[in-house]
């Protein structure tokens, strides 16, 4: 059996997706810009598109620009909110320690810079507390970007607290909704959200698409100069059959999003009874609120690469937060940021599933999984250890 | 294109000498579980010749591939030709690693040291401390090749 369950690295493309996306290949090649009919035609797409993308989240569709993806989206957030507080002579930041690198890393550019960067701590449950953000807030705290939910143990942040908090301060708030689009419901304006992020890969659209979200009067830098494509902001000639697709899989997404959360939460919630049966392992992030398909545990003992490398054996697709499958030598920093020891973080699994997954995928993982975890074991001489009492056990 | 070669995940699939020898005669562990790397080797050594080896890997798939075949490769061996193992010889004999995985042929050449240096420690057999990784040392184990 094939069981891909890494919806959260990416995910299969609808058929609804593919059908806008091959029709305007086909169809609709002309450029957004050119003044004649054909280019106005694709035009009108681009709008089209930029009307459903804005009405997903209660926002205005010239609110809304195209990137390539969630990267360039957080990018380009971050730096147009530094550059604004700085004009104003506030250069000082606020995020978590286990932002995506796409934040983290934009932010590490803005601090050779000059600017100030404070990573509040996240609590063992996977979550910020607005009264964090709250107490952290300066004078000359110009942006706070807190992503909406984590995209490796799913746990999914008070966002409309926090959003609430930075508005009564004055603060510009953003959130890096990659993994939260199209999958739990997003206001921008009860929640308080300046400036999003997404990307149409993770909701069954294409990848090399995204979008971002800026509230009305907050003045983009251009990360690409060019044309006056996106009002000026982002240069480039529109990549219109991928923004159509990326339109159509959220509509199509948000519209489902009730019966797929239901659906999803129980797969999940069936996934995580049957994997916590298994000796010394345990649940990363609070259960709840937590994205209706992610699942996260560590398992003592073992390594995450070899255990991922035996469920392909088996067909199923995962991902871990070992340093092996980073390429680095140090594992997950999520991991880390929730107080896991390197060595536990070592042996993470993560089984991130969908709508399209059924309840047999999810009966043969929790078939699989166990022999594989216990023949794993016996041969780690660190399970050894543990067994024996010569280390103890965490989990 | 597959992250490893056919060999490294024929070892990591079927491992060979997997498991512990109770009356080893020299034992060696190396790696640290910080950078999520351990290897633990155990030899059973007659008239100066490695006559069993069995291993057990905390590890990635290199780790246990790298272990595997490095006991194929050192049993039946004299110590001195064991102790002349390089990781070079373990990654040209899986047909390649990574070049992130490198380190995991280290270990397992480590791995077949130390094992040697505890048979020798125990019997208290005069060797050239300077050919053996220090013992303690997570410098080795995260040592990027």
């Amino acid at each position: 059996m094939q069981v891909y369950a890494d919806n959260a690295a990416t995910t299969r493309m609808h058929q609804t997706a593919i059908d806008a996306m091959t029709y305007h290949l086909n169809n609709t090649f002309g450029n957004p810009s050119s003044l004649y009919t054909i280019g106005q035609q694709a035009k009108e797409v681009l709008e089209t598109a930029r009307a459903n993308m804005a009405a997903c989240f209660g926002a205005q569709p010239r609110e809304i620009y195209f990137t390539s993806g969630g990267s360039e989206a957080d990018n380009q957030a971050i730096t147009s909110a530094a550059y604004l507080g700085a004009r104003k002579g506030k250069k000082h930041i606020i995020s978590t320690t286990f932002e995506h690198h796409a934040v983290l890393h934009t932010l590490k550019r803005l601090e050779k810079q000059g600017f100030e960067v404070t990573l509040l701590d996240v609590h063992e449950d996977g979550l910020v507390s607005a009264q964090q953000v709250a107490d952290a807030i300066r004078d000359d705290t110009c942006l706070v970007t807190i992503m909406f939910a984590n995209n490796e143990i799913g746990t999914i942040q008070p966002i409309e607290a926090i959003g609430a908090v930075c508005h009564a301060r004055g603060v510009l708030f953003h959130t890096d909704a990659v993994q939260a689009a199209g999958h739990v419901k997003i206001d921008v304006n009860a929640m308080h959200i300046d400036m999003l992020s997404l990307s149409a890969h993770k909701f069954h659209g294409p990848k090399g698409v995204g979008m971002l979200y800026a509230r009305r009067g907050i003045i983009l830098t251009n990360l690409i100069e060019g044309g006056a494509q996106e009002r000026g902001k982002r240069g480039g000639t529109e990549n219109v059959p991928g923004i159509a697709a990326m339109a159509a899989a959220l509509k199509e997404a948000c519209a489902n999003m009730d019966a797929n959360t239901k659906k999803v939460t129980a797969l999940r919630d069936k996934l995580i009874d049957g994997i916590s049966k298994i000796p010394h392992c345990a649940l990363n992030g609070a259960r709840e609120p937590r994205l209706p398909g992610n699942v996260n545990f560590c398992f003592e003992g073992i390594e995450g690469e070899s255990l991922l490398l035996l469920l392909d054996a088996k067909g199923i697709s995962a991902s871990s937060g070992s340093a092996c499958t980073s390429g680095s030598l140090d594992p997950s920093h999520v991991l880390l940021a929730i107080g896991r020891p390197h060595e536990v973080a070592h042996g993470s699994l993560r089984l991130t599933i969908c709508e399209d997954n059924t309840e047999e995928e999810i009966d043969y993982i929790l078939a699989e999984l166990p022999p594989i975890v216990e023949y794993l074991r016996n041969m780690s001489p660190v399970w050894k250890d543990l067994m024996s009492g010569k280390r103890q056990f965490t989990l | 294109m597959a992250l490893y070669t056919e060999t490294v995940m024929d070892h990591f699939m079927h491992p060979r000498n997997v498991g512990e020898i109770a009356d080893a005669d020299g034992v060696g562990e190396v790696g640290n579980a910080k950078c999520g790397d351990i290897m633990k080797m155990y030899l059973k050594i007659q008239d100066n010749k490695i006559e069993d080896v069995k291993f057990e890997t905390f590890g990635c798939g290199s780790a246990i591939a790298s272990s595997s075949i490095a006991t194929e490769m050192i049993k039946g061996r004299t110590l001195e030709d064991a102790l002349a193992l390089t990781n070079q010889e373990v990654v040209d004999a899986l047909g390649g690693l990574p070049a992130h995985k490198l380190h995991c042929s280290v270990l397992a050449e480590e791995a077949v040291k130390s094992a040697i240096q505890d048979y020798y420690e125990k019997n208290h057999i005069e060797y050239d401390h300077s050919k053996f990784p220090k013992k303690e040392d997570c410098e080795s184990c995260c040592r990027m090749v």
